[in-house]
């Protein structure tokens, strides 16, 4: 039994180890994707092999506040050489929250084959495994997506209020000091984005930062029981939704309920508080 | 124009003259291979809270010390391992202010960080290295009016 699948988790599948990458940067049916926030650090050095997806300019439709459609999957996907088989293996920076925003991105496009690799970016430099500036040399496929669902792992704001209404699970995952009103942002980023503080009503408080260890893995499963089911109180089996200020440290959230703890019913609400935040009409507490 | 120190306005004339996304980040990273981190001469960790850059998620730190010419030496350093933009612009702006006359130096706006970076770069980001530029101004400023 591997380290990670004796944590207990619900879906040990979902996440490999950074050993488990380093043996598998040959394999054909494993495609390593770099997703960050800074732009220069897959440039950098990165996994050899790897790929890179960036959350602004591959996930993003440029002119509308949302995600590629089922072109721009296909494209970004044959770009970087996957089919629907292909086993797409996530890290990055922060903890990893780009790489659970892309691979929930990618799931939004039916592609579950994938996985994250615990401890990202970070775990891989400070193991000093091997980093390359070389580019793979990528042969583009074929990839016939299916049209974007967001029906199943992405919340809207009609939908966030509905689900408010009915008294649903609603977990906001930013710092102490975003869900008191006090900050617009993370704490020593640029105060902005967003006309008011507070959280929408009803959320429950548990920053994203609780799932992980100092080192950037992922808690265990029976510590992350402990935070998410005996803590805060949320039913597995009811809907839930997670959201934060644009829906990447959610994202984190959202796999580690999914998937980490089997959590049947999560939504990621991207538009998050710098769109509820903002929006004339909408009710916050702080 | 803004009469910026000679060496920031050659950096900001080649980057002026990028216009592909990859070309502006393998400049940047060239940048931020020449990053050193402050010498333990200057200042050791724990590093004084009051040399931290306000706003800058890589946990960047500035020192300025005083030249007996009247200018400041500037020194940096970028405690995220992966703050590379920080290192990068940190390296720009220690070539460029450290020994250039004051005046040029508190004459510098936030806003070249963009030129440097590009106008994608995401919000919290940009602020970030706006306030790692505006943290050296500032010493300049000071220096110029404690005169």
């Amino acid at each position: 039994m591997s380290e990670i699948s004796s944590r207990g988790y619900a879906n040990a599948d979902k996440l490999v180890s950074t050993a488990w990458v380093a043996q598998h940067l040959n394999d054909a049916d494993v495609r390593v994707i770099e997703s960050n926030e800074d732009p220069l650090l897959y440039p950098s050095g990165h996994v050899p092999g790897a790929v890179e997806v960036d959350w602004v300019k591959d996930l993003n439709d440029p002119l509308r506040r949302d995600y590629l459609d089922k072109s721009g999957f296909e494209a970004l996907a044959s770009r970087i050489g996957i089919t629907p088989e292909t086993t797409a293996v996530f890290y990055g920076d922060k903890s990893n929250w780009w790489a659970t925003y892309a691979l929930w991105v990618f799931e939004l496009f039916g592609h579950s084959n994938s996985k994250i690799m615990d401890g990202g970016r970070l775990k891989w430099v400070e193991e000093e495994r091997e980093l390359t500036r070389e580019k793979p040399s990528v042969s583009p496929t074929s990839y016939n997506a299916p049209e974007r669902d967001d029906s199943q792992i992405r919340a809207f704001r009609d939908g966030v209020l509905s689900h408010i209404g009915a008294d649903g699970q609603l977990v906001d995952v930013r710092s102490p000091g975003e869900f008191a009103g006090d900050l617009l942002h993370i704490p020593g980023y640029p105060q902005e984005g967003a006309v008011r503080g507070g959280h929408i009503p009803g959320a429950s408080s548990c920053p994203w930062s609780r799932a992980a260890n100092d080192d950037d893995t992922f808690k265990d499963a029976a510590q992350l029981r402990a935070i998410y089911n005996d803590e805060l109180g949320l039913d597995s089996s009811a809907p839930t939704i997670a959201y934060c200020r644009i829906g990447e440290r959610s994202s984190h959230t959202w796999f580690v309920l999914t998937y980490l703890l089997g959590f049947s019913d999560v939504r990621n609400y991207d538009g998050s508080w710098t769109e509820w935040g903002n929006s004339v009409g909408l009710p916050i507490e702080k | 124009m803004a009469n910026y120190p000679p060496k920031l306005q050659e950096y900001l004339d080649d980057f002026g003259f990028i216009s592909s996304r990859e070309d502006r980040v393998d400049f940047l990273i060239d940048i931020a291979d020449e990053f050193q981190p402050v010498p333990d001469t200057i200042a050791s960790k724990p590093y004084d809270e009051a040399r931290r850059v306000i706003g800058c998620e890589s946990e960047a730190f500035v020192w300025a010390i005083d030249r007996p010419d009247g200018t400041l030496d500037f020194y940096f350093d970028v405690l995220n391992p992966q703050g590379l933009s920080a290192m990068a612009m940190s390296a720009i702006l220690d070539q460029a202010c450290s020994g250039a006359p004051l005046d040029q130096v508190a004459a510098i706006n936030g806003e070249v960080v963009f030129t440097f970076f590009g106008k994608d770069i995401s919000m919290g980001k940009g602020r970030g290295l706006t306030e790692l530029i505006n943290a050296v101004v500032y010493q300049a400023r000071q220096r110029l009016h404690s005169d």
